[in-house]
């Protein structure tokens, strides 16, 4: 790992700037921004961490549900014997472990085998959720704390945070060059010597940990958890049409794919209530064929563009 | 513009406002309501909560308006889509109260739902008359949230009128003491189950057959024909819309010969009859109403005329109660104070659709119907925690 240039301290301080501004939401906007500033952060840290793993080795994973519900029922059943700090990193480490199993199960698979596995795992995670329920006879779990929704999104930006820099550093890593080469070319990748199994299991790993912390923080807030409400695939195809509006080129791809994807579908919500799924669906149409490579590959275009009107190309 | 087409605006214009000075006089009140339109519980809220949020606003705004200290408000509803997920409904309740200005939030539907929102309700000081949450924890509930009331009841109560309805039949000799006792694996299906397991056993009755199936299960054949190989008296099925049709389907086809027939959530509804025609006579399900009482046959009638579709049997009537609770209460405390209203409800009885309501220390309203049978077309209640206009109980005849 190189020595840090000058530009990349700057960086990062315009990185901490900008974190300390939107910590400050809370107090500048009302319930209904914070609320909305909520979303955002989850979609944010959820998008980044599965641009993490998908970007670099173009493995769509529908996943995130999966490892989403295991980190709300960790806090479920958690907080009635633990204290709530404690959960989170319970969570992280539930997380992980199964993300890599799965990904020993499954990365050896590549395209569609894998992405269908991966919307198939929070079903089953689902389904033996509800049968432990139904062998041992409890209902839905009540979390009733008195976290609420400020708390929420300061722990969101805190988890935020460490996506983006544990992705910075893997970018500067061996371990993402090695992601780099699988993603271009797999076979190359191995015939240089590169284990492109244990690769991807530990990148596997980092959105499946960061997906259960985003549930056991979000519990607080859902107050009763069933496996219904817990494991509801639409999450992970939302995860995904965010990273992709964005674009997974960049570290900060998916979050310009967050903010406006969520006003858009705030705006659906409230100007067309009956037609929410129907205006989705167009949205998503309009996203894969206008911007297959999100914001991020229009901002380059334009950048591009310039520089050669201005003779540099 | 030519003279001609100024006049004509203007002539128009002045209609207008002619037309329009009546409803001026008025203030328009909003009215905010969550829940699903879209997603896995889009249907039931279909049958049971949006039609009633019609029809509530169409009924106070028939009788002149909301009167709130010498004024009188014309409703108009905001209906938002949570797309069945807990994340929409508190966003769109932040929403209605911060951006729609709506006075007055109704409460969402389903258990999870209206639990989901509950904090936000509670910071907002808001009224929640929950009226499609069932749940056995109102202490807890209440105790956290001061401002949730319960009105649907839980599993325990909704058990023990099963069994007492079951006791009835077996001791007037309608059916022995053999029970084939089924449960969806899920939520509500669960909690049921495992109470009912233990209270059927502790009155006398002999389970000779149990099981469990999946949500969602296509084919319940194997599950009805295993139920009539163990020959019993009275089938119990803790189930779910899409089962409580396919479980009826197969008792049918199989021709299961009980005296009764026990299917719950969804049994109570209009298109259950629809389906099965004269086939569902004596079929016992979960709620219930006092479906000969005059309260609940004017507002039966009137929920056909101004939605075009039958109340169901359970929770329509409920939900509709709870609005008028809270439309009541706002009447008398005479101003939009979230915590006189809250008082107001604790400390008062409401005369409603579904029979006087008044909340105990828990803010759970103690008395609703938990089991009902159809019986010449109507869905009656035959057992309830303290509701009047019960019938007696029948014997299951057969399926044809």
């Amino acid at each position: 790992m190189s020595a840090l240039s000058s530009r990349d301290w700057g960086n990062l301080a315009l990185c901490a700037i900008a974190l300390a501004i939107a910590a400050c939401l809370p107090w500048t906007a009302g319930a209904y921004g914070l609320s909305i500033g909520v979303t955002i952060a989850m979609y944010t840290v959820l998008a980044t961490s599965w641009a993490l793993f998908s970007g670099p080795t173009h493995y769509i994973s529908l996943a995130s549900a999966a490892f989403f519900g295991v980190g709300t029922y960790v806090t479920g059943i958690g907080i009635q014997y633990l204290p709530y700090w404690t959960l989170l990193p319970i969570a992280g480490v539930s997380g992980a472990v199964m993300a890599a199993l799965v990904g020993l199960a499954t990365l050896r698979l590549s395209g569609v085998y894998f992405v269908i596995f991966t919307l198939g795992l929070a079903e089953f995670v689902r389904q033996i959720i509800t049968w432990s329920q139904n062998i041992s006879g409890t209902k839905g779990i009540y979390v009733l704390t008195s976290i609420g929704e400020m708390h929420i999104y300061w722990q969101l930006l805190g988890l935020a945070a460490l996506v983006w820099l544990l992705g910075w550093l893997i970018g500067r890593s061996r371990l993402g060059f090695a992601l780099r080469i699988i993603g271009d070319d797999e076979a190359v990748a191995r015939h240089s010597g590169i284990d492109t199994a244990r690769a991807k299991i530990l990148l596997f790993m980092v959105p499946g940990a960061v997906a259960a912390i985003t549930g056991a923080m979000l519990a607080p807030r859902y107050v009763y958890i069933e496996p219904s409400l817990a494991f509801s695939p639409m999450l992970s195809f939302q995860v995904v049409i965010m990273a992709l509006l964005g674009g997974t080129g960049r570290l900060w791809g998916p979050l310009v794919g967050v903010i406006p994807f969520t006003f858009l579908w705030e705006a659906i919500s409230v100007s067309f209530p009956n037609q929410t799924t129907l205006l989705l669906g167009v949205c998503f149409l309009v996203i894969v064929y206008l911007l297959p490579k999100g914001f991020v590959g229009l901002i380059d275009l334009a950048a591009r563009r310039m520089r050669s009107a201005e003779g540099y190309v | 513009m030519k003279r001609r087409t100024f006049t004509r605006l203007a002539a128009l214009a002045l209609a207008a406002g002619v037309a329009g000075t009546p409803a001026m006089a008025q203030e328009v009140l909003k009215v905010g309501a969550v829940a699903p339109k879209t997603g896995p519980l889009a249907g039931g809220a279909a049958v049971s909560y949006w039609p009633n949020v019609k029809l509530w606003i169409s009924d106070v705004n028939g009788r002149g308006g909301l009167k709130v200290g010498g004024k009188t408000y014309k409703l108009e509803a905001i209906e938002y889509d949570d797309q069945t997920n807990p994340g929409e409904t508190i966003k769109a309740v932040q929403r209605l109260v911060d951006q729609d200005k709506a006075k007055i939030v109704l409460p969402p539907y389903s258990t999870g739902l209206n639990l989901a929102a509950a904090p936000i309700y509670a910071r907002y000081g808001l009224p929640m008359i929950t009226s499609t949450a069932t749940t056995d924890k109102a202490d807890a509930l209440s105790a956290q949230f001061p401002n949730v009331f319960i009105t649907l009841g839980g599993a325990k109560p909704v058990v023990q009128g099963v069994v007492d309805t079951m006791v009835k039949l077996r001791d007037r000799g309608d059916i022995g003491k053999k029970l084939a006792m089924v449960n969806v694996a899920d939520a509500f299906g669960i909690e049921l189950m495992n109470e009912a397991k233990p209270a059927f056993k502790k009155a006398g009755f002999d389970l000779v057959y149990e099981t469990s199936y999946p949500l969602g299960t296509q084919d319940l054949s194997p599950v009805m024909k295993a139920a009539k190989a163990a020959a019993p008296d009275a089938f119990i099925a803790w189930s779910y819309p899409p089962d409580t049709f396919a479980l009826t389907e197969q008792a049918i086809v199989e021709d299961l010969k009980v005296g009764a027939f026990f299917t719950a959530v969804a049994t109570a509804f209009p298109a259950y009859a629809g389906r099965f025609r004269t086939g569902v006579e004596g079929v016992l399900g979960i709620g219930g109403v006092n479906a000969d009482g005059e309260a609940f046959k004017a507002y039966a009638k009137r929920h056909e005329e101004v939605t075009g579709a039958k109340p169901d049997y359970w929770a329509s009537a409920m939900v509709y109660s709870s609005f008028q609770v809270l439309e009541k209460s706002i009447e008398a405390v005479g101003s939009f104070d979230n915590a006189a209203i809250i008082k107001h409800i604790k400390a008062n009885s409401f005369d409603t659709v579904i029979g006087p309501i008044k909340f105990d220390e828990h803010n759970n309203n103690p008395s609703f119907w938990t089991v009902g049978q159809w019986q010449g077309g109507v869905f009656k209640g035959v057992a309830s925690t303290g509701r009047a206009g019960a019938v007696d109980v029948k014997k299951k005849a057969a399926w044809k």
